[in-house]
């Protein structure tokens, strides 16, 4: 279908802020009287404070508060709390000082006393499972979403595949199966059973979490380093213990979130717990090392993966056992987002999978970009070929064999997708790439260098449904599109946006997209992670605007006479099929919504709304014609965005170095809606791809907890000369059947499948040696081409 | 090689050819010498110790009485060239020039991304070379200009060439590096008006991204010099 907007190129509203400095970012944000608070933070990795002294720094002059964990809503445990007298990682806030200038409330931390009971402690989830091992936290090792904090401990007798270099594995905590498993293990011709490692991974948003609070009239002004705008909205309200209705929270930029940002996070509302206390606007700026630890990382896995595989390269059947490193908290779910991508992406007939989720005593953890389906594509592409290998068929059509399709059923309840056609993003990457005559020229050597290929595949679900949208038309003639959406940098507030114009026939230079601040009335909208924006608010857009299209038929009815199905739109005028000359501009029209009131121009609104968009409505009622709606549309599987990683490489062997020669990234995301944006996630998505493959590392010294990789410099987050020049791009653009405009989301995958073929190419260049580990530093290349053994041992994490 | 999946993993080869980079990086790395050097003094001469421990600075509108006494006698009220402009500001022995321009004159453009010369956030030109204001004292640029993004629009509002690039381009994602990136490109093409792709890619080196818009960065660069 041709769209005058949608797959056009446009210039986001809130570009021409990044370019010129006038973009404000939390640590931007002055107001009068305004001081500062620092966080004084755990320097033990696990303890309790036995005795505490603060009475020296409460006398300094120049100190105004000391805020403790005592005076805030911390959530319940074993959830990340906002301040802790029991400290379960370093870096952890312990309490915060206010005072006039950042100098003052440094000198005060420096005075206060503390005493803290030390506790066992662990960075090693299996250390942790032994018989006797270390747990992270007092009650219990074992916790993470929907599953209930508890002990676990495996025997003596579980451990004993440790000896031959195998992940053990004893009782887990999830577990489920479809097909039978065991059936199409005895029909395989080739079965892997492989032990692998990938690490924790520092999200280091370059904006360090800052943020900035004051309350004004009983409410809370919050400006907060945020990717998403409505979604985390009611949670930051809980943690600064007020209705949402009194919090005002403005994200309206955010120097990048990774996931990291995505929902309410408890360090945000010290600021305004500290504002309320001492009377005077706080800004908490959040350093760098602090960012480390309170910024969310991507947990690890250890793992053990059997994979059958046909004569002709085809899965016969897949066992996934994953012990996920789950840092000292609630953490996340990617063990089980990882499975469900293995069942799904290469269509796999039968699978078990069992795993569990155990803590440490390292930065909590949560959602980085791909959780779990990128840490999985990273351990399991690799083996493809490794199987490939075995069965003597080439890199490419293993894949290409077991390329899921729309058709697909995955996962323990065998779930639907809406579209998938990952087959189809190889296809053009085969060609695009010239996929052969690379494969030819693989293995050659160029002095110390050799040249490798590789192809990584990479899924998440990439859509969501049952949002609100809202969209308003002034008597000017204006566009009002409403967004919740965060800003995250993907500019899909403003793509999904294009959809109500779209919807509405506007010319987009009479549109205005409103966001990035409470107080500007925004709806209901999920947040801005999971790749979902596209998806699910292409779809909000559309429902109210094909709201505000029906109410402009029937004012139009009412006034110039017939019934609304007797009109169209054209030109933001609506008139009549049978004689244009019947018509009324949308201005008129808006205008005449708010002289008639009710459900045209806000005052009544649908039941089915969020209480967010209500009074949204409500606060907007009488300013024009109003468009809003909940999605209704229904949906009846799993989103699929899946993308497909081309990359060739050379490999120094005497360095270990990898140079990458060219990539290509090509993503299954439905109708294009950005061509420019989507190139930008493609690319942007193999960089951290490439860093998470081969550059960023977690570092953790087992012996006292203490880490070695706080800063960038020490990370290794891939900078311009870890990468080529240029990186290509392509898209399948096959329209989803479920979203009105065919849209689907893929800015995870395009990370996954980069950082998959950087692995599958260095393993290629070495003629087929497989780590099993992530990330695969220098030193470890040129152990494996000298013959040497390794330093770290098959299941060790957080290791150099 | 005859078998194109097979490598002699152990086989002699010649020595790998340095990989440190063209004129261009050379040129960065020595300034980042000079400064780092410059930045040294500027904390010994002053008396002060860089604290280990994340942001430290003194008050807005003075410094505390503790550090009123502090030794070395450094002249507070300096009058400073920031954009062509002469503005008078009161600096601490111990202030980097990010905190000046951010905490002082109001220039919130010029980023904080580690406050430890790691990712090139706080880039602004000292008479036309990129430094790191985190890492540089105010006190240092004294009698030097200082460029910082916002004063790369003229004054009738029109962007300069790379800024225009950069929205045609789409370069900025979250937009948090974006300013550093431009005053490294600008500095670039004040020296090198033509430089190749490659020029262009390490003249930005000292710039990180974390969303990875080095490609889009890039473009830019190339599309300001041929619009130039």
């Amino acid at each position: 279908m041709a769209y005058s907007l949608i797959g056009k190129n446009f210039t986001p509203p809130d570009i021409r802020a990044k370019v010129t400095g006038q973009a404000k970012y939390s640590e931007d944000i002055r107001a009068e009287g305004m001081v500062f608070c620092r966080l004084l933070t755990s320097p033990i990795p696990h303890g309790r404070i036995v005795n505490i002294d603060t009475s020296a720094a409460e006398a300094m002059e120049g100190v105004l508060g000391i805020l403790r964990a005592s005076e805030v809503p911390n959530p319940p445990e074993p959830a990340t709390p906002m301040l802790t007298d029991a400290p379960k990682f370093i870096g952890q806030p312990i309490l915060a000082v206010a005072a006039v200038d950042e100098t003052t409330a440094h000198n005060a931390i420096e005075q206060i006393r503390i005493e803290f009971e030390d506790l066992p402690f662990t960075v090693d989830p299996l250390q942790s499972l032994y018989p006797g091992g270390p747990d992270a936290r007092p009650d219990g090792n074992m916790v993470a979403p929907g599953v209930e904090l508890r002990r676990v401990k495996w025997t003596a007798r579980d451990f004993a595949a440790v000896e031959a270099g195998q992940l053990p594995m004893g009782e887990a905590t999830l577990e489920w199966s479809y097909g039978d498993v065991d059936e199409g293990f005895a029909n395989a011709a080739v079965v892997l059973d492989e032990t692998f490692v990938t690490q924790g991974l520092s999200h280091h948003s370059l904006e360090p979490r800052t943020a900035m609070a004051y309350w004004e009239n009983g409410k809370c002004i919050l400006h907060g380093s945020s990717q998403s705008q409505s979604f985390p909205h009611p949670g930051i309200a809980e943690y600064v213990g007020i209705p949402p209705e009194d919090l005002v929270f403005v994200a309206e930029y955010c120097g990048g979130g990774f996931g990291s940002k995505g929902n309410a996070y408890p360090f945000m509302a010290i600021p305004a717990h500290m504002s309320r206390k001492i009377g005077r606007p706080v800004m908490m700026r959040v350093s760098r090392h602090e960012e480390h630890f309170i910024g969310s990382a991507r947990p690890g896995f250890q793992g053990r993966i059997r994979m059958g595989f046909a004569a002709d390269g085809r899965f016969t059947a897949a066992d996934l056992y994953l012990v996920q490193e789950n840092g000292p908290t609630t953490g996340w779910s990617d063990y089980r987002a990882a499975a469900d991508a293995i069942s799904l992406v290469y269509s796999v007939p039968a699978m078990r999978f069992r795993g569990i989720p155990i803590n440490t005593n390292t930065p909590p953890r949560g959602p980085q970009r791909g959780p779990g389906q990128n840490q999985i594509a990273m351990a399991v592409e690799p083996l493809l070929d490794k199987a490939a290998a075995e069965l003597g068929v080439d890199q490419f059509q293993i894949r290409r064999i077991n390329a899921t399709t729309s058709d697909t059923r995955y996962g323990a309840n065998q779930n639907t997708v809406t579209s998938a056609f990952l087959g189809e993003a190889l296809d053009i990457g085969h060609e695009q790439f010239d996929w052969e005559t690379r494969l030819a020229r693989s293995g050659q050597r160029n002095g110390s260098k050799v040249r490798g290929v590789g192809i990584g595949q990479a899924f998440h679900s990439a859509g969501s449904s049952g949002f609100d949208g809202l969209v308003r038309i002034t008597p000017d003639g204006i566009l009002h599109i409403h967004t919740g959406v965060g800003n995250l940098g993907t500019y899909s507030h403003t793509g999904t946006a294009l959809v109500a114009g779209e919807v509405l026939k506007y010319n987009w230079d009479n549109c205005v997209v409103e966001r990035g601040d409470s107080r500007k009335h925004l709806p209901w909208n999920f947040g801005q992670f999971g790749s979902n924006t596209t998806y699910t608010h292409s779809r909000t857009n559309y429902v109210a605007a094909m709201d505000a299209l029906v109410k402009l038929k029937e004012i139009a009815a009412t006034d110039l006479g017939g019934v609304p199905d007797d009109y169209d739109i054209g030109e933001e005028t609506v008139f009549a099929t049978a004689d244009p000359s019947r018509s009324m501009t949308y201005a008129q029209a808006a205008q005449r919504a708010v002289e008639l009131g009710g459900r045209f121009s806000g005052q009544e609104y649908p039941e089915d709304l969020n209480d967010m968009t209500k009074r949204s409505v409500e606060a907007l009622a009488g300013t024009g014609l109003i468009g809003v709606s909940k999605d209704n549309l229904g949906r009846s599987g799993t989103v699929a965005g899946l993308a497909a990683g081309f990359m060739e490489i050379e490999l120094d062997l005497e360095t270990g170095k990898w140079e990458i020669i060219d990539y290509l990234g090509v993503a299954d995301c439905g109708t294009v809606m950005h061509p420019q944006g989507l190139s930008t996630q493609v690319r942007g998505g193999a960089v951290m791809g490439i860093g998470m493959a081969a550059t960023e590392r977690h570092i953790y010294d087992p012996q006292n907890g203490l880490p070695a990789t706080s800063s960038l410099y020490q990370i290794k987050p891939p900078s311009y000369l870890d990468l080529p020049s240029e990186m290509q791009w392509a898209a399948v653009g096959e329209p989803d059947p479920e979203n009105p405009m065919g849209m689907k989301g893929v800015g995870e995958p395009v990370q996954g499948c980069a950082a998959a073929a950087l692995l599958c190419a260095i393993s290629n260049a070495l003629g087929g040696h497989y780590f099993n580990r992530t990330p695969i530093v220098p030193d470890m290349v040129v152990n494996a081409a000298a013959g040497r053994s390794q330093s770290h041992g098959p299941l060790q994490v957080n290791t150099a | 090689m005859s078998d194109n999946n097979s490598v002699d993993l152990t086989a002699p080869t010649s020595p790998p050819e340095p990989r440190l980079d063209t004129g261009g990086a050379m040129e960065t790395l020595g300034r980042s010498k000079a400064s780092r050097r410059s930045f040294i003094k500027g904390v010994v001469a002053s008396g002060a110790v860089v604290s280990s421990a994340g942001y430290v600075f003194g008050g807005l509108s003075g410094c505390t009485p503790e550090q009123a006494a502090t030794p070395g006698g450094v002249e507070r009220l300096l009058r400073l060239n920031i954009n062509g402009e002469m503005r008078s500001v009161d600096v601490l022995p111990n202030e980097t020039l990010a905190m000046t321009l951010r905490y002082k004159l109001g220039l919130t453009g010029t980023k904080l991304g580690c406050d430890r010369g790691e990712c090139g956030a706080c880039t602004v030109l000292v008479d036309g070379v990129p430094n790191y204001s985190c890492s540089t004292l105010t006190h240092t640029v004294r009698s030097k200009e200082v460029r910082t993004i916002e004063g790369l629009e003229g004054a009738n509002g029109e962007l300069h060439p790379v800024q225009q690039a950069m929205i045609d381009e789409l370069s900025p994602q979250c937009g948090f590096c974006t300013p550093g990136q431009i005053m490294s490109a600008v500095a670039l093409l004040e020296t090198n008006p033509s430089p190749t792709r490659d020029e262009a890619r390490h003249a930005l080196s000292g710039n990180l991204c974390r969303c990875g818009a080095y490609d889009h960065y890039l473009n830019a660069v190339m599309r300001a010099a041929q619009s130039a």
